[in-house]
């Protein structure tokens, strides 16, 4: 074995010693192949490897849903499933015994939201239309990689700046405003969610064809009746579909709420006082001392359970609606 | 004989004129006033923070004595979580997209993995948290390590880099790698060789952007029950730990203004690394210029 | 081999043969389709030994598609379906068993548009021969060297073999190409318009760079330009709608076209 290798050496240098015109690489090749059989193994094994490797982003897929799964339904054998999606009363933290209503943090969860949108869609769909509609590409290029920035900022930011800015501004207008609210983890939802509202509408607005726009400038059309009666419809699967997304955004949005929200599970529709969201409660509970295998432990499972699927069902739409959308112009 | 009556056209030309010129300037004031509330929220934290930030703050510990409290251990705890998030999942995120782009059929399993990774990528990050408590943290019995955390982390991040490394992929040119081909070059030598060193700064581009998500959340590690302070460092990636995000969330929850001020400072630590790192990857960006 | 075919251009084929030049390639019966499309019909084609064939015909009549089956480029395309047989060396390479990459070590390629890799000129010359697993670097220096003389580039290039692929001119990017296949010195080289994205000055120096180098290579050449055919090859095929409907030495092409398409083609009437 040596003495082949060794062979084979003084064959490399006796061809490097050459003149460069008698020099056969074709040869040179052959030898080299004999003594290197591993390629076909690697390109054999390879994509196993790398198989693996996309196995385990469905693997985590696979793990959440089951994870989700087995502890709600460990956590349905102490409370009852009609329980939990009747009763109106979220009180984990009874001496004796909880009542585990879910409606109460659902119902936090969507009041936050709903005011997240109210204050988004306004700024986020004008700058979109003002920087695909108007603006020169020399803004765009300033302000698209600005809101790629902005919707990079942590939420420990925006919760912070929500419990330490916005809260004491909003108490000086509205008096009755308690320290912990919806309205203010609300507002400041809506903010971080605007650059991603503003980035995906404008994408969907960009990408519609120039020749539409043209045939009504043709006309004699503004630029604003353009936008809204030519450019805006065509746009809208798009704009709906970033919509969407930003929704599930906003449901998910932990740390937000946990800071300004409070923990104070309300069934009303005021905005003015503390509440909790389902994210805020897991929070809570991970925070706090619930030991391991209490009921309390496995709830925030099930209330997670309750967040995924909203989730989910929201970003299914959202694909949905965009899957629709690409149809229409490729 | 006229069809149009030309002066009630003049006179709604002038008002469709003046109504498209109010809407632009509607418009801007929109976005500029969405830019103005984010330079609001900017300049608040600096100039909140701006008096607790030297190196004094940057070396001590957490401490209940504002004056003397620091990031220290917060900030260590931040960089090795990002040293295991990074080759985790760049390694994982990196092997899926070549495996998508370069080796999968186009068949319904196929599709099934990109669906799912779309999906993967729009799950709460809260989600995550209990997915590592109960596989991480619990059933492999890592405990609230950095180990945990960056494996959890990585999962989460998974999709930005993936869904990156792919459109990195795609955009290398087919005639580069038929050149390697015609050479006689297999497929992962055509790989490995031509398209990674090509894709290698998008991908590193998605890494980037997958690092500042990791390196800002605080939802899952919450979960997974980091302690909201630490006094200590981790000795080795088992070893309790926390992070930056959690020490300003402790900082924020507190009803002193010196602990807000504190927060603030921390913020100001952690949007510096996150410039930094776009930084890094605007350098990257404008190294590898597209050339072919 | 068959001996009932009877078309004209085999009784050209035999003539060569006497000529006692080897056959390098030997397309029998071949067809191909892309899906439903019917590219290629029935070719009879035999390619000999140091010599420059050319292929001409109107674009989409399959010129590219039948050089890409010749080194199996094709199966990077989807959905095609290939009956017949090519004798590359007396081995049917349509042969599951013939190792792709083998192959396309004897027979290398050069683009329409250059294609040179992101890499150092260096670097790309020697990347056949690094793959080959040749990694010692004197011998890879005499390649290079060898390489970029015989593609005519030693010249221009050699104070600058670091520099990026992507600075040379768009002629001399055509050429580090060509050197880069000849890095591993092929058996046959295929051309598929590779002057086509040039000047007028670049294609001259590749034209002349081709007659020098069929001394020691077989060369199947892709052409759009008539002049360029008649200018550099021996044989000409004149390819139609996927069909070869004239194939003989070049002169006789020009000037005596036996088929009347061949013959409007070559006097600009269609293509
Ligand atoms: N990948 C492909 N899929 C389907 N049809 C193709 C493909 N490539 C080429 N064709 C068709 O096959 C025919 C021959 O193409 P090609 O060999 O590229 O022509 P040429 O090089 O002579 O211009 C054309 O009609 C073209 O449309
Ligand atoms: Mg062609």
């Amino acid at each position: 074995m040596l003495l082949i290798l060794l062979c084979f050496r003084m064959g490399v240098i006796e061809l490097a010693i050459q003149n460069v015109n008698s020099l056969s690489i074709q040869k040179l090749i052959e030898e080299k192949k004999k003594n290197h059989n591993t390629a076909g193994i690697i390109e054999k094994f390879i994509p196993m490897i790398l198989l693996l490797a996309a196995v385990v982003s469905v693997l985590t897929t696979i793990g959440t849903v089951l994870t989700l799964i087995f502890e709600t339904i460990t956590f349905f054998q102490t409370v009852s499933i009609l329980e939990f999606l009747t009763t109106k009363k979220w009180y984990p933290f009874s001496e004796t015994e909880g009542t585990f209503g879910i409606l109460p943090l659902v119902l936090g969860t969507l009041k936050v939201t709903f005011i997240a949108i109210i204050v988004s869609i306004p700024i986020g769909l004008t700058s979109a239309i003002y920087l695909s509609e108007y603006a020169t590409e020399r803004t765009r290029r300033i302000i698209k990689p600005i809101l790629e920035v902005l919707a990079g900022i942590p939420t420990i930011v925006y919760g912070f700046f929500a419990l330490t800015f916005v809260t004491p501004l909003l108490r000086e207008i509205i008096p009755g405003l308690e320290l912990f609210n919806a309205l203010s983890p609300g507002i400041v939802i809506g903010i971080m969610i605007t650059p991603m509202i503003a980035s995906l509408s404008e994408d969907a607005l960009v990408s519609v064809p120039n020749s539409m726009r043209e045939g009504a400038f043709a006309l004699g059309a503004t630029k604003f009746e353009v936008a809204l009666k030519v450019v805006l419809p065509a746009a809208i699967s798009g704009i709906i579909s970033s919509i969407v997304l930003a929704i599930s955004r906003a449901i998910g949005e932990t740390m937000i709420v946990a800071i300004a929200g409070g923990s104070t599970p309300n069934v009303d529709w005021n905005v003015t006082n503390s509440i909790q969201t389902m994210t805020a409660y897991i929070v809570q509970v991970s925070q706090g001392d619930a030991g391991y295998g209490t009921t309390i432990y496995y709830s925030i499972y099930a209330v997670g359970m309750t967040l995924f699927i909203f989730t989910l069902i929201m970003n299914l739409i959202a694909q949905y609606i965009s899957r629709r959308f690409r149809e229409e112009y490729e | 004989m006229n069809f149009f009556d030309h002066k009630s056209i003049n006179a709604r030309m002038k008002i469709r004129v003046i109504v498209n010129l109010f809407a632009k300037i509607i418009f801007f004031a929109a976005m500029m006033f969405g830019l103005f509330i984010l330079g609001v929220l900017l300049y608040r934290i600096v100039s909140q923070g701006i008096g607790y930030l030297d190196l004094q703050f940057l070396q001590s510990l957490p401490s209940r004595k504002p004056e003397q409290a620091g990031v220290y251990t917060a900030l260590i705890g931040s960089v090795l979580l990002m040293a295991v998030v990074a080759p985790v999942s760049l390694l994982l995120g990196v092997a899926t997209a070549i495996y998508l782009e370069e080796y999968a059929k186009d068949n319904r399993f196929t599709a099934f993995i990109k669906v799912n990774i779309s999906n993967l990528a729009g799950v709460p990050s809260i989600v995550f948290g209990l997915l590592g408590l109960t596989v991480f943290v619990r059933a492999l019995a890592l405990g609230t390590s950095v180990l945990a955390a960056g494996l959890t982390m990585s999962l989460l991040v998974l999709p930005i880099i993936i869904v990156a490394a792919q459109e990195a992929l795609k955009a290398v040119p087919a005639s580069l790698r038929e050149a390697s081909y015609a050479m006689g070059a297999t497929k992962w030598q055509t790989i490995v060789r031509i398209v990674l060193p090509v894709a290698i700064p998008g991908i590193l581009t998605g890494g980037i952007l997958a690092l500042s998500r990791a390196i800002g959340e605080t939802a899952p590690l919450v979960v997974l029950g980091l302690p909201l302070f630490l006094a200590y460092l981790p000795k080795s990636i088992f070893d309790l730990f926390t992070v930056l995000p959690m020490q300003i969330y402790n900082w924020t929850g507190r009803p002193q203004e010196e602990f807000h001020s504190l927060a603030a400072a921390g913020i100001i630590v952690l949007l510096i690394l996150l410039l930094f790192m776009n930084f890094l990857a605007v350098l990257i960006r404008n190294k590898f210029q597209k050339r072919y | 081999m068959t001996i009932t075919l009877v078309s004209p251009q085999i009784e050209v084929m035999k003539m060569d043969s006497i000529q006692e030049k080897n056959i390098v390639y030997q397309t029998s019966q071949l067809n191909l389709w892309y899906g439903e499309k019917h590219a290629l019909k029935n070719i009879n084609l035999d390619i000999l030994e140091n010599e420059v064939t050319a292929i001409i015909g109107p674009s989409g009549c399959g010129k590219s598609t039948y050089l890409k089956i010749l080194n199996r480029m094709i199966e990077l395309v989807q959905g095609v379906k290939i009956t017949g047989e090519i004798l590359y060396r007396n081995r049917n390479i349509l042969d599951r068993s013939y190792q792709v990459e083998e192959l396309r070590t004897k027979v290398g390629m050069v683009f329409q548009k250059p294609n040179p890799f992101p890499k150092s000129i260096y670097e790309n010359v020697a990347y056949g021969p690094k793959i080959h697993g040749i990694r010692d670097k004197k011998v890879l220096e005499q390649i290079v060297e060898k390489s970029l003389r015989s593609a005519a580039l030693w010249d221009e290039v050699k104070d600058r073999l670091n520099q990026n692929a992507y600075s040379l001119s768009g002629g001399q990017q055509q050429r580090l190409c060509i050197a880069r296949c000849l890095a591993i010195e092929p058996d046959v080289i295929l051309m598929d318009e590779p002057t086509s994205a040039l000047d007028p000055i670049s294609t001259l120096k590749i034209e002349e760079l081709v007659k020098e180098l069929k001394k020691e290579y077989s060369i199947i050449i892709v052409t759009h330009n008539m002049q360029q055919a008649a200018r550099i090859s021996n044989k000409t095929a004149f390819f139609l709608n996927g069909e070869v409907i004239e194939f003989a030495p070049t002169s006789k092409i020009f000037s005596n076209p036996k088929d009347k398409r061949t013959e409007d083609y070559i006097t600009g009437r269609f293509g």
